[in-house]
This record gives C-alpha cells, structure tokens and sequence, in this order.
C-alpha cells in the first residue's frame, strides 16, 4: 500500500480552503448587481388565501418586484415533483396533490411560500414584506400522526389524507407464523420527526444571460444534475442545454439538500422576470420550516419466536408522516427504503409490512441520512432486544442464535443479501465494550446511586440504491447509477469529472486516492471535479451512502478504459502489440522484457501521436464511463452503547460507545471513521434530543436552536470503533458504503441500554432528561416495592 | 449611513453600514470576507465567531457600528501567509472538518479557549467550553482531538517565539 494508495489515512485535500476561510459556498457567491429575494411564509398551517395585496409593498424603497403564485402559473412554470411512484395495495397510484412553488389559492403548512419580495437589499426585502397584506380564511389543522386519516384534509386528492396504502410480504405465510408460534413479544414504537440541520442553510442564486438565453443556478444540492432535470424536464424553467446547475462548496446535507424546493425554482424563474441575478439565503427557522424533515413514523410490530427461541415471523404495521406535500423522493423513504430492511440481521421466514403514508400540515418530510433505514432497525433491534428479556435471554445470545450466517441469502422482502459475517461483528463488539465485565460495572454504579445500563444494535442497511432496472421497477423515476470522466492532460495529470457530490464526504482526496494508486502518480497531480452541469455531463448526485459503491466503481470503470488505450499507445512506442503490455506502478513494460515507459510519458504519446497514425489509433487519452451495479450493498454491523442515568435529575450519559462495522473495501480509514463518529452522533441526537414538536394547531413549536435540541460537544462521548471486513461483491473495488451507518446504528442501541438500566421498556425518543427523570422514578419505586 | 472604521486582519478599513447592519454583514458583504459563516440567527452554533480586541464573539449578535475602532480577527487573518496557524495545521492533521462549514467558528473559538485555559486542556474542558459552536458532521470525537493537539502546539509556537 503506497503512503496515499487504497487503504491509506490520507490527509484531506480539501482541508487547506477551508482551515484558511477559503471555502466557496453558495452564500459566498455574489454577482454584479444581484437582488436579494425574501419570502412571505404562511403563519398559519392551514388556510385559503383570499386576497393578497402587495400595494403598499411594491412601493417600499428598494423593491423591484413582487410574485405570487399567480405569476408562476401565468408562465407556465410547472409545480414541485414527487419522482417515486408507489401504488396501494389495489393497485392504485399514491394521490399526489398539485405543489406549487408558491401557493396558489391554499396553504398547508407553515412556512409555506405565499409571495417572494425582491428587493436591493435583504433587508429592504423583509421590511416590504412586513406590508404585505394577506386575507387568509384559517382552516382547521391536522399536525399529528397517528390521527390524519380522521382529520381535517389536506389535499382534495386523498380525502382520508392517505396517500397510499401499500404492503410488503407474505402476508398468509406469516400469519401461519404466528398461528404456531410459542411466544409473541408485541411493542408500539415512535419514531421521532427530526430536522436535518446541515450548518449552512440552503440558498441559492439565480442568473439569466439575456445574449445566450442561458440560465444559472448556483444552489446548496447534493445532485445538481437532477435538480437541472427536474427543473428543465418538469418545471419547465428552461431546457437542459440553456440551464446551468452548479452546486459549490456546499455544507452539509444530510439528505434536506437532495430534494429541489420551491426557494431555488423562484430565484431562477424571478432572475430573467427582474433582469438581475436573484440571491437567497435562508435564515435557520426558514430551514426549521422549509427543509424537508425526516423520520415521524408511528408502528406496530409483533414478533413470532418458536419454543427454541427462533424468530419465525415478523408483522408491522407504520403510519408515516409525509407532510403537507410530496417531497421530491418522499414516498419511497417509508416504502422500499424502509420495510424490505425489516428483516435486519435476522433468518425470518415469513415478514409481512403494510405502510399508510399521509397528508398532514406539517412541513414535507422526506430522506435524512438513513431514509427509512434508521426506522426499520430502530423498530427490529427494538424488538429483538424487548423478546430476548421476556425469554429471559442474554441479548447477544439471542441475536446470536437469530443471525444469518449463509450468503447470498435471500430474505422474504425481496432483498437478497449478498456477503457478510454478522457473528464476527458481534464478537470482536463484546471484546472491545468488556460485556464481561458489564455486571462489575452495574453494581458500582448501583453503590454510587445510579442506574447504568447496556444496549445493542446489530444493524444491516442497503445501500448504492441500485441497479437502475431494479429500482424502476419498484418505482423510481430515474436511474441510480453513476457517471465519470478521466480526462489525462498532455504531462500526465489527471481531472477526474464525477457525477457524485461531496458535500463533506471528502471525495476530493479518496476519489483521488484511488486515481493514484491506480496510474500509480503522485496524488497531487489528480484533480476531482463536480458539482457543475457545465463540466460534468451527468450524474446522480451523492446521498444513500452510494458515492464510494457507485460513483468510485464508475471512475474504476474508466479507468480501465484508459488503461486499454495506454497500452495501445505503450505499444506504438514499444513497438509491441497491446496484448504484451503490462501496465504496474505507473509503468508500462513489454512482458518479459526491459523495456519501459512511463504513465506520463505515454500520456504525452497519446497527445503527440507521432508513433501511430490516425487509422491505427484515435490520439488524446479521455475516457468516460457509466456504472451500473448488479445489487444493493449491505453495510452491517453491531454498535453497543452503555449508559449510566442519575435517576435524581434524569440525565443519561453515555459511558461507553463501542461500534463494529463492515463496510467491505475501506478507501481512507480516517475518512471512514469520520463518517462513523458523525453518524452516531446524529443517532444519539436522536434518541436524547432531538425532536420537531407541532402544537394543536400546526405551529413548529421547535423552529431555532433555542428550541431544537442539536447534540453539541459536552452531550457526546468519544467513540470506540473497529472494523471487519467481508468484500462487497457486486461492485469491482469491494465497497460497500459508510455514510448512514452510524444514524441507522445508534438510536435503539441508545434506547435498549436506557430500558436496560430502566428496567422496563415505557420510554419514548427523545429520552430527555425530563421523560428519563419520569421513569426513574417508577424504576426506582418499583424496586423500593421489591 | 454611518462610516465604520476598523482594523481587520491587520488592515485599517471603512466602510458605510446601517445602524442595524451586523458586524458578520459587514465583514461578508462590505469586506468580502467570506470564510466567517452564518449558521443561525439565535447566537447558539458559533460558525460567525470573530475575535474583537483580543476575545471571541459572535458576529452575528454584535453590531458593526458597536466595533467603530475595534481591531477584528478573521480565519482569513490567522495564517501568516501559506504558514498556517497551529490551531488550523490540527484541524487537518485531526480530520476536525468534514463540510467545512462550522470550521473557521471551531477554529477561532478554539484559539481563543487557548488562550483563556492554557495548552493543557481535558477532554471534559473542550467539550464544554465549546458548547457555543455547533457542527452537524464530525460528531466532536476529532474536534475535541484537534483541539487539544492544536492547544499544545500553540505552546510551542509561543516557546520559539520567547
């Protein structure tokens, strides 16, 4: 392993802008004589717009235009899309109700977008707003979960506010499951809502080229080629040849950047209508309330064993929150995201899931790093862990007795897990948390007053949400694959044009690494660039996990692409065949001989091309590629979190973090382990802190971090990590992904150590120090009573 | 609208700002400093933390025309040229970044908790002196490393300096 090769703790090369205050952000991008837009949001969460009179606003100083959803439609631009079709269980299309980008005649949640003020100054924005004068007729609201199918509707499409009913599984096989099973643990579970919070808010910039008619839209994307398609294709903004996407520097997404929002459609649109680029930046309550959130299911799950304790049969039933409207890719986060992951780690035979997903007037939510996985392995590790104490079985044990251990292994919810050992996982997580010595540790506890308590999860995910073919015919409306480019310049560097996206992920050095070390150059002569419609052709954009799988497998690609034509060229100059050329370390050899040339030299031969002619090879050295893979990748592992809780105040510290996980080919450990310490943090957030809480009446009653709770540095601990490792073998570099890992790992590890210490299973996420401090007490009494 | 006058990173500027232009605005918008951030708009996630006359603040709770004289820090004024400062040289040797984003708040907060609390700080201190700065992506475990790497270098930095 070369010092910046595969496998390498490479120093990131992105670090220098952005340790210096270099960093190009899409706030950091001004043009000459830019207007700044600003957007009157819906007060209310449901409510006809009767009137709206901007009057008085248009005269304000510094205003340019004002826009209502009339304007919108005037011109023909199309409304927000959901690109997932998920039909019911009789076969019928989800109900999908009209989503403009600024509302026309309703709105449904708030913070929803009734006018956009451009104005000179931000300011001068916001003070015409405040003149802005809207009748709204108040409609009752619907803002809870489990009661939108009997609440007010929200969009005539869906009276019920049921946007499908769908089901996955044997339904009859698991119901004779559980007609011969010798024990059945039954459990309700909450998943919380939460807000994504990436750090930089969303924001974006529109331009319009009057010479050329092009458009340009610098926005805060994780896939800025689709958020280009579905602006052009759907939209009708402009077509895709007269349109411009460039997501810069972009900080943070978590999910909330992947889906294309009203704010950035209007400041492209407004941008040719006020003949000024059009800037927009969001404040962190508009984020509160315009980002997409994520999670909020509400579920039963019943859990089959036999008498030897062998899990027979799994039955769940989910109401999940979508919101006010469909978010871009909403409907299939509690779909195909999320039941076919149901099975876990765990030899099922029958699982039979049914999903009603609804309308309520609440803002839409749709993927947050995990996207359905996290609530599929919060509800199995749950109850997994809940139907070992009722047998009275080590929880360890019991998983032990339950794991696959076979592969390929075909699970009943059409997922066909390819390679892992999940037993490995499990033991070298007990040796590294000392499960041993988990009693010693609870009885000291105990002597100091306090309650400690232990908890697993052993989670698998599936991710690179690929192949295409397979996720169409489950509903998708595009293709999940992956583009690249490697263009070799004349001296033998490189740029690399990746249809992925790095958003913090660091690709700029492990899609470099991979360069290096396989043209065997220096890892400063390779360059990564994306995030620009105009460089790069196309590509998918970065999110479930899928850039290392499917973004790094398409470079490998074209790498082999390049390799085949410089042995060609090698060749010319070698005066041997192709076919002779070995090609290692960055030199080309003829076999069996010393004769030799380097990777830079034939690059300059290729560009040269003076050692063959144009009938016998084509010059320049420039390959693309586009990778589709032959399977989903299964990430896997076992996190075990151990807690200690002060039953006087409540408050749960997590003493002990121990994560195992298998994420086949790691590129850069350091990198890895990054994504790890982020993901767990994110998990733990969820289970001790986060939470996005509607009122009655729909008012987001968490909308600022004085209010939301983010996990900040003195909540956390530090991390114990390992890693084991079964190759991925649907993708050529054996990567399986890491992204989503830890948020998917950690809540119910966090939740079975508190019930554990608790010792019952009565507490909800987030598990406050209030709601701790609550069943504390009953624990406490219960043993007084003892 | 008021003149404002301040020394940022080392250079004397001016600059017009309205009575309620904040001090990060005028450091984004009128100075063109761009590597200071705005993350929220309730003071809590720290990435708009400046250094004025010598302490740490955020810029985005504090008034420009309030700093008329003031002499401001930047993460754009805490490297000398391509030498980076310490604190900034531990980030990266740390992996202490992964978006970016919240880093240059991370930084100067850091500096400034140096200087409060010495080159020798506890994990437990890290931690909770950087409650004001929040960062969605790394989950603390490498900030808090680099931070106290970045703390004992500094040390050195002061040593060659006597």
């Amino acid at each position: 392993m070369s010092a910046t090769g595969i496998g390498a703790s490479v120093k990131r090369k992105e670090d220098f802008r952005f340790i210096t205050g270099k960093g190009q952000y899409t706030a950091d991008v001004n043009r000459h004589g830019q207007a700044h837009a600003y957007f009157l949001r819906s007060p209310h969460a449901h409510a006809t717009i009767d009137a709206i009179d901007y009057a008085e606003a248009l005269k304000m100083p510094g205003v340019c235009a004002i826009y209502t959803g009339k304007d919108l439609a005037d011109d023909k631009i199309g409304g927000l899309i959901c690109g997932w079709m998920i039909h019911s269980k009789d076969g019928s299309p989800m109900k999908a109700g009209g989503h403009p980008a600024l509302a026309q005649g309703k709105v449904r949640y708030v913070g929803d977008h009734v006018a956009v003020i451009i104005a000179d100054t931000l300011a001068e924005a916001k003070d015409a707003a405040e003149k802005i004068n809207v009748s709204y007729g108040v409609l009752p609201a619907n803002a809870d979960t489990a009661s939108a199918m009997t609440s007010a509707t929200v969009h005539d499409v869906a009276p019920d506010n049921r946007v499908y009913d769908w089901h996955l599984g044997d339904k009859a096989a698991t119901e004779a499951a559980f007609a011969k099973a010798a024990h059945v643990t039954k459990l309700d579970i909450i998943n919380n809502r939460l807000v994504p919070n990436p750090m930089e808010p969303r924001a974006a910039v529109g331009e319009y080229e009057e010479g050329s008619g092009v458009f340009c839209l610098h926005t805060t994307s994780q896939n800025p080629h689709v958020a280009r398609l579905v602006l052009s294709a759907f939209i009708g903004i402009a077509p895709e040849n007269k349109l411009r996407v460039i997501a810069p520097d972009v900080g943070g997404g978590f999910g909330a950047k992947i889906f294309i929002y009203a704010e950035e459609t209007v400041c492209v649109w407004a941008a040719k209508k006020v003949g000024r680029p059009v800037k927009w930046t969001a404040d962190r309550t508009e984020a509160f309330l315009s980002d997409a959130h994520g999670r909020d299911h509400v579920s039963h799950a019943e859990m089959a064993l036999d008498a030897n304790n062998k899990i027979i049969g799994l039955r769940v039933k989910t109401t999940a929150n979508l919101g006010a409207y469909l978010s871009t890719f909403s409907s299939s986060v509690p779909t195909y995201l999320y039941a076919p992951l149901l099975s876990g780690q765990y030899n099922i035979p029958a699982i039979y899931a049914e999903v009603d997903a609804v309308y309520t007037n609440t803002s839409p939510v749709d993927a947050y790093r995990g996207a359905g996985r996290p609530e599929a392995t919060f509800l199995v590790e749950r109850i997994v862990e809940v139907a070992a104490r009722e047998r009275g079985l080590d929880p360890a044990q019991f998983r032990q007795m339950n794991y696959i251990t076979q592969f390929p292994h075909q699970t009943p919810l059409i997922f066909a897990y390819d390679a892992g050992d999940f037993n490995a996982s499990m033991v070298k997580a007990l040796d590294m948390a000392d499960y041993k010595g988990v009693g010693a540790r609870k009885a000291a506890s105990a002597a100091k007053g306090k309650l400690r308590g232990i908890g697993f999860s052993s989670y698998i995910e599936a991710c690179g949400i690929a192949p295409s073919a397979a996720v169409g015919s489950l509903g998708a409306g595009v293709g999940l694959w992956e583009s690249a480019e490697v263009r070799v310049n004349a001296i033998g560097t490189v740029e690399v044009l990746t249809g992925s996206h790095s958003h913090g992920q660091g690709h700029e050095t492990t899609f470099a690494q991979l360069v290096s070390d396989r043209l065997g150059i220096p890892i400063d002569n390779v360059s990564i660039v994306h995030g620009d419609t105009d460089k790069v052709q196309m590509g998918m954009g970065t999110y479930g996990s899928r850039s290392g799988a499917v973004g790094m497998s398409a470079i490998s690609k074209a790498l082999d692409k390049i390799e085949a034509k410089a042995k060609k060229v090698a060749g010319f100059v070698l005066e041997a065949a192709d076919t002779d050329i070995e090609f290692k370390d960055g030199k080309f050899t003829v076999k069996g001989t010393d004769k030799t040339i380097d990777f830079g030299s034939v690059a300059l031969q290729a560009y040269i091309a003076h050692k063959f002619t144009g009938a016998q090879l084509e010059p320049g050295l420039k390959e693309g590629a586009f990778y589709d893979p032959t399977n989903f990748t299964f990430p896997a592992g076992v996190h075990i979190c151990e807690v200690e809780i002060d039953p006087d105040t409540g408050v749960t510290k997590i003493d002990r973090w121990t994560a195992v996980d298998d994420f086949g080919a790691v590129i850069n450990p350091m990198i890895v382990e990054g994504q790890v310490h982020g993901g767990i943090a994110q998990g733990i957030g969820q289970a001790l802190l986060e939470g996005a809480i509607y009122d009655k009446d729909g008012q987001l009653l968490t909308a600022s971090y004085m209010d939301y709770t983010m996990p900040r540095a003195d909540d956390l601990p530090s991390y114990k990590l390992g890693f084991t490792e079964t190759r991925c073998p649907s993708n050529p570099l054996g990567i399986k992904g890491c992204g989503e890992a830890g948020a998917i790992a950690a809540p119910p590890a966090v939740i079975n150590a508190i019930t554990d210490a608790l010792g019952h299973e009565n507490i909800a996420m987030p598990a406050t120090p209030q709601a701790v401090w609550r069943a504390a007490q009953k624990a406490v009494m219960k043993k007084a009573a003892e | 609208m008021p003149m404002i006058h301040m020394t940022v990173n080392g250079k004397a500027v001016k600059g017009h700002a309205e009575p309620r232009t904040l001090l990060v605005e005028f450091i984004r918008d009128t100075l063109r400093l761009t590597g200071t951030h705005v993350g929220c708009d309730t003071s809590q996630c720290g990435a708009c933390v400046v250094h004025v006359d010598g302490h740490a603040i955020k810029s985005c709770t504090t008034l420009a025309v309030a700093c008329e004289g003031a002499h401001v820090t930047t993460i754009e004024g805490l490297a000398h040229g391509t030498d980076l400062h310490p604190m900034q040289e531990a980030f990266r040797e740390h992996h202490g970044l992964q978006c970016g984003y919240c880093t240059p708040g991370m930084i100067m907060s850091a500096v400034d908790m140096v200087n409060r609390k010495g080159h020798d700080l506890s994990e437990h201190t890290i931690r909770e002196e950087l409650e004001g700065n929040i960062c969605r992506c790394t989950g603390y475990h490498n900030i808090v490393k680099a931070v106290a790497a970045g703390a004992k270098a500094m040390q050195g930095m002061a040593k060659a300096a006597e």
